[in-house]
């Protein structure tokens, strides 16, 4: 009982203690991230968190327990307005159905900052730090096409994609491949709209290795002639090349990605990718604390990328094959600028 | 059920006594009239994996139709088989725990543990390969009997227990493994044992895969412990009426706690096997596959109310779902109609399964 007593005092004590104290000391600032188990948001803590020990900022971080958990992030954007935190930095789960607990933070005077994925209405956030995902296909697509040359005209191309939610992440780096690629992608809104006879077909990967590989098998069974395959991120990449390898065709296949994640990189410097754009999720959270601070102190928010409705974090091509006209860094560089 | 009150058992005497004086015309009527329906019945009854079977044959059918040679042809066979390797074995561990009458949500969580300490052990550590597949084997081994422990001992609900167990060992994992990914060729370099099942033999056309192999090994020493030894008897009965069990003398708590570690250890076979597959030890790999093993089981014609259901019935299941994919895939229809026929699946399986256990 007496122990029991105690905790209860040390609890207290505790949930009494912290607000004040540290919203004394420090300006608050919330980061929501998806999930915590993907690699891409665990680095976008630790850049966050880097900066905020830098300037002497107290982060709060949250995430939700899988991706598309909105009521966790709603519950957390709760949270920081109760504790007086001074902006939030969120990659939205779901990008719609957030949008009214955003205002309210956005009533109490906090500062809004999607990263990663834009809200809908984008404007619905102060300011959206995040990568050109479009520009991230246009890239890896243009370096497919000098790569095949004349071959590019009688290209077999499998694209795979995320799920069949057709999120505007998916959509961009899907339709700016084909861009890039040089093929007509009719509404740049939607997946799986072309009729251009070179694409064999689409199929989904969950983002993930076992989904890769599937994909891959089924669309390879549908056509063996596939030479060229676009995948949604580097652990989709890395299952297509497992079936790909299995049917023996691993050295006529290129392969292209997105996200720049180590294990990805180091992919691309074993042949196992050709070419991969790589984001950088570290950057986009410590722009964030950046940006909140100079909004507590200064009353200025964040101005968009000229062209853009949203903060280009930058986007940067890892292959080991450059190509004229396409500027690219090589994997050792990229192993240097990697994450996760 | 067995109910020890004596006054149920007086009525239920008199409405049999009731019942036998009625019968006479009125069943004979209902006999004539029914008897197709009546004689399906009896024979999903008694077969409980001729439903499925059937099943996947009218698909395998139509798929032929739809899509051609290219269906069917032998490679395209052997694809499927490596496809539900995975959800294959999981079921095996899935079906156990059901046939008990309990669920486990922690199973992909297993999987998905394990691989990471087998990748890491061999990776990080530098022990030999087959000592790191051993140390991942007894860890799923330990993950089984946690789940065993708070089932038997503390008498909490199997779904409760494995709810709360797949979070934790889901959370281990990535604290683990850094949520890093072990990468193939990273793998291949140290400890090719780990890829062993992902390697292939050809057999008239068909790329058959350890993995698959491994997989129907595994159906087949199950089916003989389910039903030619005490165990397998054993964990029947016990998953029908556990109390009935109990009075005949079976130590229903032992059977349960070996019901789980077997579990554990099929989980961490699994995990071999998905490490073969995807090349690479991932920690975000079969996030899903807890739900995608349940579908199986289910639609392999298990009863989720215990003590019914063979173990070929989940395979079959998982084959299902494996040719729906795959034809559909093959046939250019989009994944949410891939996904919206799954469903329809379980919903007529589970609808069959209430009929079926009518008597």
């Amino acid at each position: 009982m007496k122990m029991k007593s105690g905790l209860l005092a040390l609890a207290m004590s505790a949930a009494i203690a912290t607000p004040f104290a540290t919203a004394a000391d420090k300006p608050v600032v919330g980061l929501i991230t998806k999930t915590n188990t993907n690699p891409f948001f665990v680095k976008m803590r630790e850049g966050a968190q880097e900066k905020a020990d830098a300037m002497g900022v107290d982060l709060r971080t949250f995430s939700g327990k899988f991706d598309g958990d909105n009521q966790s992030q709603v519950q957390a954007i709760e949270n920081l307005i109760a504790s007086g935190a001074k902006g939030i930095l969120i990659a939205p789960s779901d990008p719609v159905a957030i949008v009214p607990a955003i205002d309210r933070a956005r009533k109490e005077g906090l500062l809004v900052i999607a990263l990663d994925t834009p809200l809908s209405p984008a404007d619905a956030a102060d300011a959206t730090f995040a990568t050109d995902n479009y520009k991230a296909g246009v890239l890896i697509g243009q370096w497919a096409a000098k790569t095949l040359g004349d071959d590019a005209a009688n290209a077999k191309i499998a694209m795979l994609d995320l799920n069949s939610s057709m999120i505007t992440v998916d959509v961009a780096r899907d339709q700016g491949f084909l861009e890039g690629f040089g093929i007509d992608v009719k509404d740049p809104n939607k997946i799986g709209d072309e009729s251009d006879a070179r694409i064999v077909g689409h199929d989904v990967t969950s983002g993930a290795e076992e989904g890769g590989r599937r994909a891959m098998e089924n669309l390879l069974q549908k056509d063996p002639g596939i030479n060229v395959v676009y995948t949604i991120n580097e652990p989709a990449a890395a299952g297509a090349y497992e079936a790909i390898k299995a049917a023996g065709r691993q050295d006529d296949v290129l392969i292209v990605s997105v996200d720049g994640g180590c294990p990805g990189v180091e992919n691309v410097k074993d042949g196992v990718i050709g070419a991969t754009s790589m984001q950088f999720p570290l950057r986009m959270a410590s722009m964030g604390v950046e940006a909140v601070l100079e909004y507590a102190k200064t009353g200025t928010k964040p101005s968009a990328t000229e062209g853009l409705d949203f903060v280009n974090t930058g986007v940067e091509l890892i292959t080991d094959a450059p190509q004229d006209g396409v500027k690219s860094t090589s994997s050792k560089d990229g192993l240097g600028m990697c994450w996760g | 059920m067995a109910n020890p009150a004596s006054a149920p058992k007086q009525e239920a005497a008199q409405h049999e006594l009731v019942a036998s004086s009625a019968k006479g015309d009125f069943a004979k009527f209902e006999a004539e009239k029914l008897s197709f329906m009546e004689r399906a019945h009896r024979f999903f009854h008694q077969h409980p994996t001729a439903a499925p079977a059937i099943v996947l044959l009218l698909a395998v059918a139509a798929f032929s139709f739809i899509i051609g040679d290219r269906f069917l042809h032998p490679y395209n066979m052997s694809l499927i088989l490596q496809q539900v390797t995975i959800i294959g074995i999981l079921g095996i561990a899935q079906t156990l725990i059901i046939l008990t009458a309990g669920i486990d949500l922690s199973v992909g969580a297993i999987m998905v543990l394990t691989s990471v300490i087998m990748g890491r052990m061999a990776i990080d550590i530098g022990l030999p390969p087959f000592a790191a597949l051993g140390i991942g084997l007894f860890a799923g081994a330990v993950c089984g009997y946690i789940n065993g422990l708070l089932v038997t001992f503390f008498r909490l609900p199997p779904f409760i227990v494995t709810l709360g167990t797949w979070n934790i060992f889901f959370a281990l994992n990535l604290w683990y493994s850094k949520s890093e990914t072990i990468r193939s060729q990273a793998i291949d370099n140290v400890a090719p044992l780990l890829h062993w099942t992902g390697q292939t033999i050809e057999f008239f056309g068909a790329k058959l895969s350890y993995g698959s192999l491994l997989m129907l090994a595994l159906f087949l020493l199950v089916w003989y412990a389910l039903n030619w030894t005490a165990w397998g008897r054993h964990v029947y009965a016990t998953g029908d009426d556990p109390a009935a069990a109990r009075l005949a003398g079976i130590r229903t708590d032992r059977i349960l706690m070996s019901v789980y570690v077997v579990a554990g250890i099929v989980c961490a076979i699994g995990a071999w096997a998905l490490i073969g597959r995807i090349g690479s030890v991932s920690p975000q790999a079969g996030m899903m596959a807890n739900l995608d093993s349940i579908t199986a089981v289910v639609i392999g014609g298990c009863s989720l109310f215990g003590g019914r259901g063979a173990i070929f019935g989940t395979l079959i299941g998982a084959l299902v779902v494996g040719v729906f994919r795959n034809g559909l895939a093959l046939a250019g229809v989009d994944v949410l109609w891939q996904e919206f026929t799954v469903g329809l699946l379980i919903i007529v399986a589970v609808g069959m399964d209430q009929w079926i256990r009518k008597v």
